[in-house]
C-alpha cells in the first residue's frame, strides 16, 4: 500500500529518481499529479491518514514552500492519536549544484527544524541515502527528506542490495579526532573532509559528525564528542542568520560551556538568496571552514 | 480541429472574448418550498417516517446544544464555542445520505453531521470542557471535534486544508476497492483557498471519489459573498465545469432536497470513481463563533428573518407534521427531553479533571523524543517548586 506520487515522477523524474517505477507497479500507484506543491502534499496527508505508504516528491525544495501549511505536522497531536499522517514521506532534492541560482539551490531545513513532529533527514551519499529513506519511509511520523542534487551525479558508492535502514535521530562520526568536532550534513561532508584533510596537514586532528537526522537531533553524540575536543564548528549551505547551525551552537553552549575552550563558529552560507555567479563566494567553501 | 496537447476544439476565424455573464445563473435544486410543502411536480427521496424522524431529533438537539453551550461560553464556562444555527438541515440530511464507511473531512460547522454518526453528548461536552475524556486530550479549543471509531477526521480551524486530504483519502478508498467516498465540506470563504483549487483540480485528474460539499451561507465571518468571489456562478460552476467535475447547486435549507442530492452524488462517485462538487446554499444565522458579533455588519432584520421565517429546521417540521409523523405534544416533549440531556452532559463534562500533564509531550511523534523527555523532566521540577495554582496531576 505504497504510493510514490509527484510532478513529473511518472516518467522517472527531472533527477530520474523514480525511473522505471511506473512499469514495475502501474500508474496508479506511480503516478504524476498537477503542478501544485501545496495540492499535493495535502494529498499525501489523505492517504497516509488511511494508512497508506504515501512518498511524495517535491521536484526542488526551493518549491516546498506553498506546501509549508500542509507540512505542519499536528495531524497526530490535535487528535489525540485518534489519527495519524506518520505514513507520509515528502523527499526533495536540495542544495547547490554549481548553477542553480535563487530557485535551484536552496535548503529549507531550518523552516522544517522549526515544526514539532516532523522529522528532518539529510544523507550524504548513496548507501546512506537507501538506509535513512527505507528507515524514512517506514518511521511512524512525517518525514521530510531532503536529498543533496549536487551528489545525484557526482557520489559514487557502494550500495548493498537487500533491505536495510539506518537508525532515524541517530549522527555518525565519520572521522575520528581529538582537536576539534565538526558537525555538518548532506554534500557539505565532502567539503569539510576536504578542509579536515588540509587542517591534518598542520597537525590538527579533526573529528567530523554526519548528523543525518536534523529533528529529533542526536545531541548527545556531538555533546559527548565536544566533551572530548573543546571545540566546535558547524557548518550547512543554508545562510548563517537563524540556520540549524544556531540550534546545535546553543545546545552545545548550554552543555559544554564549561569545557569549551573557543567560542563556537558556523561556517554557513551568507545571509543572502542563493546568487548564480557569484556562488563560489557564497558558500561554506573547504578554506572558509579551515581559516576558522 | 485542433489536435494540440493541451486541448481539442474546433478553430473558428471569429475574434469572441467570452464573457463571464454569458450563461444564466445556475439554478438552485429543491424539492419543499419554505413553508415545507412539496413542490409540483417533485420526486420526495424514499425517506420513511422512522428515518425522518430521527433526522428531525437530531436538529433539534443539534439546535439545542448550540444554545445552551453557547451561554455556558458567555458565562465563562467554556473558552469558546461556535454554533451551527441555520445549517441543522444541510448538516444533518447530508449525513443521513452516507454510510458510517464514508469519511468525513469536516471544516467545523457541521457538528450535526458527527451527531448523527453517533458522537454522544457526553462527547460532544467532553471536549469543550477539555477534560480528560475529551476527544484530543484538551489540546484544542473547543468544537474541535473527531472520531476514528465514526469516520470523521478531527477538526482544525485552518480553512480549506482538509480538501486535499480529502482526496488523498478517496484515492486510497478507490485503491482498496472500498464501498465508500469521502466527503468534504467547507464554506463560501473556504473556496477561495488554494486549497480549494487544488483538492478539485487533484480529485477530478486523478479520479478521486470524492464529495466537496460547499455550505455556501453568505459570510465568511464579516465577508459577505459578494466580497468573497465575482461572478453568479460562483463556486459552483467554477469548480464543476472550471476543473472538469460533476456539480449541482442545492437548496441547503430543504433537508429533502439535500439528501436526494448527496445519495445520488454519492453514487455516482463510489460507482464511477469521481468527484462531485455540491454547492448547498444556506445561511448563517448566528455570529461567526463567540468572538463576534455579526450585529456589526449584518442588519438585526437580516438575522430575524433567516432564524424565523426561513429556519430549516421548522420547515422540515412542517412536512413532518403533514405526513402526521409529528405533533405539537412531541415537539413540547423532544424540547424538554433534548434541553435536559445536554445541561446534564454539560454538567458532567465541567465536573470532570483536565487531562494529566503528560498528555502534553505526547503525541507529537508516536513515541517520546529525547528532547520531549528532557523538558517534560525540566517542566515538572518547575512545576514541584512552584505554588499549587500550577500543580496539574
Amino acid at each position: 500500500r505504497a504510493y510514490v506520487f509527484g510532478e513529473d515522477v511518472k516518467f522517472g523524474g527531472v533527477f530520474r529518481c523514480t525511473s522505471g517505477l511506473a512499469d514495475a507497479f502501474g500508474t496508479h500507484r506511480v503516478f504524476n499529479t498537477p503542478l501544485c506543491e501545496q495540492g499535493l502534499v495535502g494529498f499525501g496527508i489523505g492517504l497516509a491518514a488511511m494508512g497508506n505508504r504515501a512518498i511524495a516528491e517535491i521536484q526542488f525544495a526551493d518549491y516546498i514552500f506553498p506546501a509549508f501549511d500542509q507540512a505542519t505536522a499536528k495531524f497526530r497531536y490535535r487528535s489525540g492519536n485518534a489519527f495519524n499522517c506518520g505514513g507520509l514521506t515528502v523527499r526533495s532534492p536540495y542544495g547547490a549544484v554549481g548553477h542553480g541560482g535563487h530557485y535551484h539551490s536552496q535548503s529549507p531545513e531550518a523552516f522544517f527544524c522549526h515544526v514539532p513532529g516532523l522529522k528532518v533527514v539529510i544523507p550524504r551519499n548513496p548507501s546512506q541515502a537507501k538506509g535513512l529513506l527505507l528507515a524514512s519511509i517506514r518511521d511512524p511520523n512525517p518525514v521530510i527528506f531532503f536529498e543533496p542534487k549536487w551528489l545525484y551525479r557526482l557520489s559514487v558508492d557502494e550500495v548493498p542490495e537487500g533491505d536495510y535502514m539506518l537508525p532515524l535521530s541517530n549522527a555518525e562520526v565519520i572521522r575520528e579526532g581529538t582537536d576539534i568536532t565538526l558537525v555538518a550534513w548532506g554534500a557539505q561532508l565532502a567539503v569539510m573532509q576536504q578542509a579536515c584533510a588540509e587542517a591534518e596537514k598542520e597537525g590538527i586532528s579533526c573529528e567530523l559528525i554526519d548528523l543525518r537526522t536534523l529533528i529529533p537531533w542526536d545531541k548527545e553524540l556531538v555533546e559527548a564528542s565536544v566533551n572530548k575536543t573543546g571545540k566546535l564548528i558547524v557548518s550547512h549551505e543554508a545562510p548563517v542568520t537563524g540556520g540549524f547551525g544556531a540550534e546545535i551552537a546553543a545546545t552545545i553552549a548550554e552543555r559544554c560551556f564549561l569545557r569549551l575552550e573557543a567560542p563556537i563558529a558556523r561556517v554557513c552560507g551568507l545571509d543572502t538568496p542563493f546568487p548564480l555567479v557569484f556562488e563560489p563566494f557564497y558558500m561554506p567553501t573547504a578554506n572558509k571552514v579551515s581559516t576558522a | 480541429m485542433l489536435d494540440f496537447p493541451g486541448a481539442k476544439a474546433a478553430f473558428t476565424s471569429r475574434m469572441e472574448f467570452i464573457s463571464p455573464n454569458a450563461a444564466e445563473a445556475v439554478p438552485c435544486f429543491r424539492i419543499l418550498d419554505d413553508l415545507g410543502r412539496a413542490l409540483d411536480g417533485s420526486d420526495i427521496p424514499e425517506i420513511d417516517s422512522s428515518l425522518a424522524v430521527k433526522m428531525y431529533h437530531t436538529m433539534v438537539r443539534l439546535q439545542t446544544f448550540d444554545s445552551i453551550f453557547y451561554e455556558a461560553q458567555r458565562q465563562g464556562r467554556i473558552s469558546f464555542y461556535l454554533t451551527n444555527i441555520g445549517e441543522e438541515a444541510l448538516n444533518v440530511a447530508s449525513a443521513a445520505a452516507l454510510t458510517k464507511d464514508d469519511v468525513v473531512f469536516p471544516q467545523y460547522r457541521e457538528h450535526g453531521v458527527l451527531m448523527w454518526r453517533g458522537f454522544t453528548l457526553d462527547e460532544f461536552a467532553n471536549q469543550c470542557f477539555s477534560n480528560e475524556d475529551g476527544h484530543g486530550k484538551g489540546r484544542q479549543m473547543p468544537i474541535h471535534y473527531g472520531s476514528e471509531k465514526l469516520n470523521y477526521f478531527t477538526i482544525s480551524s485552518p480553512i480549506a486544508t482538509q480538501l486535499p486530504h480529502a482526496v488523498g483519502a478517496a484515492y486510497g478508498l478507490k485503491m482498496d476497492r472500498k464501498n465508500a467516498c469521502a466527503v468534504t465540506y467547507f464554506g463560501d470563504g473556504g473556496s477561495s483557498e488554494g486549497d480549494f483549487h487544488a483538492a478539485c483540480n487533484f480529485a477530478a485528474v486523478l479520479e478521486a471519489p470524492v464529495l466537496f460539499v460547499c455550505r455556501n451561507n453568505g459570510y465568511a465571518i464579516s465577508t459577505p459573498a459578494c466580497e468573497q468571489y465575482k461572478g453568479k456562478h460562483a463556486i459552483q460552476l467554477l469548480a464543476g465545469r472550471g476543473y472538469g467535475m460533476t456539480s449541482i447547486r442545492v437548496d441547503g435549507n430543504d433537508a429533502l432536497a439535500v439528501f436526494k442530492a448527496v445519495s445520488a452524488a454519492r453514487k455516482l462517485a463510489v460507482e464511477q470513481s469521481k468527484p462531485v462538487l455540491i454547492e448547498a446554499m444556506t445561511y448563517r444565522v448566528g455570529h461567526h463563533s463567540t468572538s463576534d458579533d455579526s450585529t456589526k455588519y449584518r442588519s438585526g432584520e437580516e438575522i430575524a428573518h433567516w432564524r424565523s421565517v426561513r429556519d430549516p429546521v421548522l420547515r422540515f417540521r412542517r412536512w413532518l407534521e403533514s405526513n402526521a409523523w409529528w405533533s405539537v405534544e412531541d415537539e413540547k416533549e423532544l424540547r424538554g427531553a433534548a434541553r435536559k440531556e445536554v445541561i446534564s452532559a454539560m454538567n458532567q463534562a465541567e465536573k470532570k479533571n483536565k487531562p494529566p500533564l503528560s498528555e502534553l509531550f505526547t503525541d507529537v511523534y508516536d513515541t517520546l523524543p529525547r528532547n520531549l523527555l528532557e523538558q517534560e523532566a525540566t517542566l515538572r521540577d518547575t512545576v514541584s517548586k512552584n505554588p499549587p495554582s500550577l500543580a496539574p496531576h
